[in-house]
C-alpha cells in the first residue's frame, strides 16, 4: 500500500472532468481516434471509474483513410479493455450524398468527418462527446472552455461562450444541444507523452520510426499509397519515419526519426523546434481554419 | 508527466495596449517555447500586416474576430515549460466589457501578472484588475511595468508607479509581500528571462526568475479538508460485488485511512475504510487529489453530499451573503430564481435581497436594485436547501459557487460567500 497520494494535478483535474461528464449528461461518448489523445483519455477514464468499467462508448469516426495499424490497435485495446465500440464511416456519408470527396493535390476527408459525426450524434442521441483536444495544439483551440456548448447544428459560438470560473463545469443544455468536452484542454503534447511514458500505455507503432514509403512535397512527408493524391513526378521513396499525430492518411504527415522507444519519443518531442500542428497539412489551408470547422462542428 | 515539476498558474491582466500579448510572447520565446512553425507564421502575418516588428499578439489572439480587431475577446490558455516548472497563463482581454472574463480567466490562477505602461501609469483599468485580483484573493501579484524603453529606462519613473500602486495596496486587503514590481521592456525582453543592463538600478529577479521561485503549496490558503461526492462508483462486478466508492476530489486537507469522518447533509458518522487511486490503495490522499473512498458502515450518500472530518464541519446555511460578480447580460434582479452551483451541488436560489454595487475603484459601495454585466455587489439568497460551505477566503473550492439561469441555462454570475 502506498503512503501518501500527492496528486498530479492535470491528471487529478482530468479525472475530475470526466466523472462530471458522466454525472451530469445522460448518454455520454467518448471521441476515439486511435491517436495518443485519445488514447490516454481512455487510461483517465479507466481511473476515474476503477473499479467499475467506463460508462459509456466509445466512437470512432472513420475516415477509411486510417493507417491500417491504428484500426488493428484500436480493435485489440477495445477487446482488452472490454469497451463497448461504435464505429461510423465517412464513406457512408459519401455514398448517401451528403458530403463530396474532395479532388486533387490536397484532397483531405478530414473535414468530412463533421458530417458524419453530426450525424451519429443525433443517431445516438449523445449529449456529451468527450474529445482529446488540447489548447497548446493550435490558436483556437486556445479559446476552448472545458465543457462547450454546441448548438443543434454542432456550432460553436465562439463570441458568446459560458464563462468557467474555477472548476465548476456547467453541463445544463436543452434538447438538441450537445456538449463537447475536453478533459486533457491543460495537457501540452510533452505532458501527453511524458504521461504514457510514466504510466506505460501501449500505442500503435506508427509512432515509433519504421521503413515507410513516402514523398516529399512543401518540406513535408507524405504517405504514398492509393489514398494519397500524388504527381508522376513526385518520386516515392523508403525512409525511416515516425508520425506525431494519428489522423487521416491525407492529412498527417510523417517525422524523419529514429525513435523507437517511448523513452526516444519523449528526448525527441523535448528537443523539437517544429510544433504537433505543424504536422497537420489541414491547419495550414488558412490562418483560421481551425477555427472555421470548429465553427460548424468538427470537433 | 514529470513528477518533480511544479505547476504554476498565471493571469495577466492589463489595459489595452499595455503589452500583455508581447510579454506572454516573449515569455513563450524566452523559454524556447515557441516552435520554429509558429514563429514564421508570426513573422509570415506581421509582414502581411505592414508592422516593422514581431507581433506576438498574432500567436496568442486565436479568433478571427480579435485578429480583424487587434483585441483580446475571450480567454486564451497558453503554456509553457521551463526545466523546473509547468506554467498555464490565462491571457485575459483588457477591455472593460470583458471583465468578466479575466474574472474567468483568473479564478483558475495563483498569481496575476498586472502589465502597466511605464508612459501612462496606474490607470482606471489597473484599479479594476487589481481589484479583481483581491476580490479572487489571488495569492501573488506581479506589477510588471511595462515599456521602460520608451521612457528611457528612468528609475524615477518606475519609482513614481511604485508609489501610485503601493497606495492601493493599502486600500486592499493585500500585504506588502504579496506583491512585487517589476520594470521591463517585454518588445525588447530587458528583465523578462535576461537581467537588463539598461536598468542597473534595479537589483530583483528578472520575471521568469520570480515566478519559477514561487512555490504551489504557498499560493493555497490552508484549509481543513472537504470531501464533496461526485460520483457513486459501484461495479456491481463478482470481484467487485459490495463496492461502494464515493469519487470526488479532495480540497484543502488531508484525508487516511481511520479517519473519523460525518457526512452531510446527515450527520452520520463513519470512518474511512479504505483510499482507492485506479487500482492502488492508498493510505493517506493530499489536496488535489481525485480518488475514491469507501467507508465501513452502509450510508446514503450520493453526488452532492460531502464528506469531512469529524469535528472540522463546514457552516451549513440556507441564507448566505455573497459578493457576486455578474458575467452575462441578463441582469440580477431581487426576487429573481437561479440553480445555484456549489461545487457540484446544485440547489434554487433566490435573490432575497441586494445590498451594494461595490465600486471596483476601492472608493466604496453604492445602493443598488440590479447588478448588470461586469456589476460586482453584495447580495443576500435564500436557498431551497442548506449548502456546506466555508468562507471563501480559508477555501476557495467551498466558498465559491455560480449561478445558471433556470431558463436558458447559463452561466449568469460568479459567487464568493463570506
Amino acid at each position: 500500500m502506498n503512503n501518501l497520494l500527492t496528486p498530479n494535478p492535470k491528471e487529478a483535474e482530468s479525472i475530475h472532468i470526466i466523472r462530471e461528464v458522466a454525472a451530469q449528461f445522460e448518454r455520454p461518448v467518448l471521441l476515439f481516434s486511435g491517436g495518443k489523445d485519445s488514447i490516454t483519455l481512455v487510461r483517465l477514464a479507466q481511473k476515474a471509474f476503477y473499479p467499475a468499467k467506463i460508462p459509456f462508448p466509445l466512437l470512432h469516426v472513420d475516415t477509411g483513410h486510417n493507417f491500417p495499424e491504428t484500426i488493428e490497435f484500436r480493435d485489440k485495446l477495445v477487446e482488452e479493455l472490454g469497451l463497448e465500440l461504435i464505429v461510423r464511416n465517412v464513406q457512408d456519408s459519401i455514398d448517401q450524398g451528403k458530403v463530396r470527396e474532395e479532388r486533387g493535390r490536397y484532397s483531405s476527408r478530414n473535414s468530412l468527418q463533421t458530417t458524419t459525426l453530426l450525424d451519429a450524434i443525433e443517431e445516438f442521441k449523445f449529449d456529451a462527446c468527450i474529445g482529446g483536444a488540447r489548447r497548446d495544439e493550435e490558436k483556437a483551440r486556445a479559446k476552448e472552455r472545458v465543457f462547450s456548448v454546441r448548438d443543434d447544428f454542432g456550432q460553436w459560438d465562439e463570441k458568446n461562450q459560458r464563462p468557467e470560473l474555477f472548476d465548476m463545469l456547467n453541463g445544463k443544455i436543452h434538447n438538441g444541444q450537445n456538449v463537447r468536452c475536453f478533459p486533457i484542454s491543460n495537457w501540452t503534447e510533452l505532458d501527453v507523452w511524458e504521461y504514457i511514458k510514466t504510466e506505460n500505455i501501449e500505442i500503435p507503432s506508427i509512432y515509433f520510426a519504421h521503413e515507410r514509403e513516402v514523398f516529399f512535397r512543401d518540406g513535408m512527408i507524405w504517405t504514398a499509397n492509393e489514398h494519397v493524391y500524388r504527381e508522376a513526378h513526385e518520386e516515392v521513396e523508403v525512409r525511416m519515419v515516425r508520425f506525431r499525430t494519428v489522423g487521416d492518411m491525407t492529412c498527417t504527415a510523417a517525422v524523419l526519426s529514429e525513435a523507437v522507444s517511448l523513452e526516444d519519443v519523449v528526448g525527441e518531442i523535448r528537443q523539437s523546434t517544429i510544433s504537433e500542428r505543424g504536422a497537420r497539412i489541414d491547419d495550414k489551408r488558412s490562418e483560421a481554419a481551425m477555427e472555421t470547422r470548429k465553427k460548424v462542428g468538427y470537433f | 508527466m514529470s513528477e518533480n515539476r511544479k505547476l504554476i498558474k498565471i493571469a495577466t491582466a492589463g489595459s489595452v495596449d499595455d503589452g500583455k500579448s508581447t510579454l506572454i510572447g516573449r515569455l513563450l520565446y524566452d523559454t524556447k517555447s515557441l516552435t520554429t512553425d509558429k514563429i514564421e507564421a508570426i513573422e509570415r502575418s506581421s509582414k502581411q500586416r505592414g508592422y516593422d516588428y514581431l507581433d506576438f499578439s498574432l500567436a496568442t489572439d486565436g479568433l478571427v474576430a480579435e485578429r480583424e480587431q487587434g483585441i483580446t475577446i475571450d480567454v486564451a490558455h497558453i503554456y509553457f515549460n521551463t526545466a523546473k516548472t509547468n506554467f498555464i497563463v490565462a491571457d485575459t482581454p483588457g477591455h472593460v466589457e470583458y471583465t468578466r472574463n479575466m474574472v474567468t480567466g483568473a479564478s483558475t490562477s495563483q498569481v496575476a501578472i498586472i502589465l502597466i505602461d511605464a508612459r501612462k501609469g496606474v490607470i482606471e483599468q489597473t484599479y479594476r484588475h487589481f481589484f479583481i485580483a483581491n476580490l479572487l484573493r489571488i495569492s501573488h501579484v506581479v506589477v510588471a511595468i511595462n515599456k521602460m524603453d520608451l521612457v528611457d529606462y528612468d528609475e524615477e519613473v518606475y519609482l513614481k508607479i511604485k508609489a501610485d500602486f503601493d497606495a492601493l495596496v493599502a486600500k486592499s486587503d493585500f500585504s506588502e509581500d504579496q506583491i512585487t514590481f517589476i520594470p521591463v521592456s517585454a518588445l525588447k525582453g530587458e528583465n523578462i528571462a535576461r537581467k537588463s543592463e539598461e536598468m542597473p538600478w534595479y537589483v530583483g529577479n528578472t520575471l521568469l526568475d520570480h515566478l519559477e521561485v514561487l512555490e504551489p503549496a504557498d499560493l493555497e490558503p490552508s484549509s481543513v479538508a472537504r470531501f464533496p461526492v461526485q460520483y457513486v462508483i459501484r461495479p456491481k462486478t463478482e470481484a467487485w460485488h459490495d463496492f461502494r466508492g464515493f469519487s470526488g476530489m479532495l480540497y484543502g486537507g488531508n484525508l487516511k485511512v481511520g479517519d473519523e469522518v460525518t457526512l452531510l447533509p446527515s450527520l452520520n458518522t463513519s470512518k474511512i475504510k479504505s483510499i482507492h487511486y485506479f487500482d492502488q490503495e492508498i493510505q493517506e490522499a493530499a489536496p488535489g487529489s481525485s480518488i475514491a473512498i469507501t467507508l465501513e458502515t452502509e450510508v446514503d450518500l450520493s453526488r452532492g453530499d460531502m464528506l469531512v472530518k469529524s469535528g472540522e464541519l463546514p457552516a451549513s446555511e440556507k441564507q448566505i451573503s455573497a459578493t457576486i460578480c455578474q458575467v452575462n447580460n441578463k441582469a440580477l434582479t431581487v426576487g429573481k430564481k437561479y440553480i445555484l452551483q456549489h461545487g457540484v451541488n446544485r440547489v434554487l436560489a433566490k435573490v432575497d435581497q441586494i445590498e451594494s454595487r461595490i465600486h471596483t475603484d476601492f472608493t466604496g459601495a453604492e445602493d443598488a436594485h440590479s447588478l448588470k454585466l461586469n456589476d460586482i455587489g453584495r447580495v443576500h439568497f435564500r436557498l431551497s436547501k442548506p449548502i456546506h460551505f466555508d468562507p471563501y477566503k480559508t477555501n476557495k473550492s467551498n466558498g465559491s459557487f455560480i449561478l445558471i439561469d433556470e431558463a436558458e441555462y447559463d452561466t449568469v454570475s460568479v459567487g464568493f460567500i463570506e
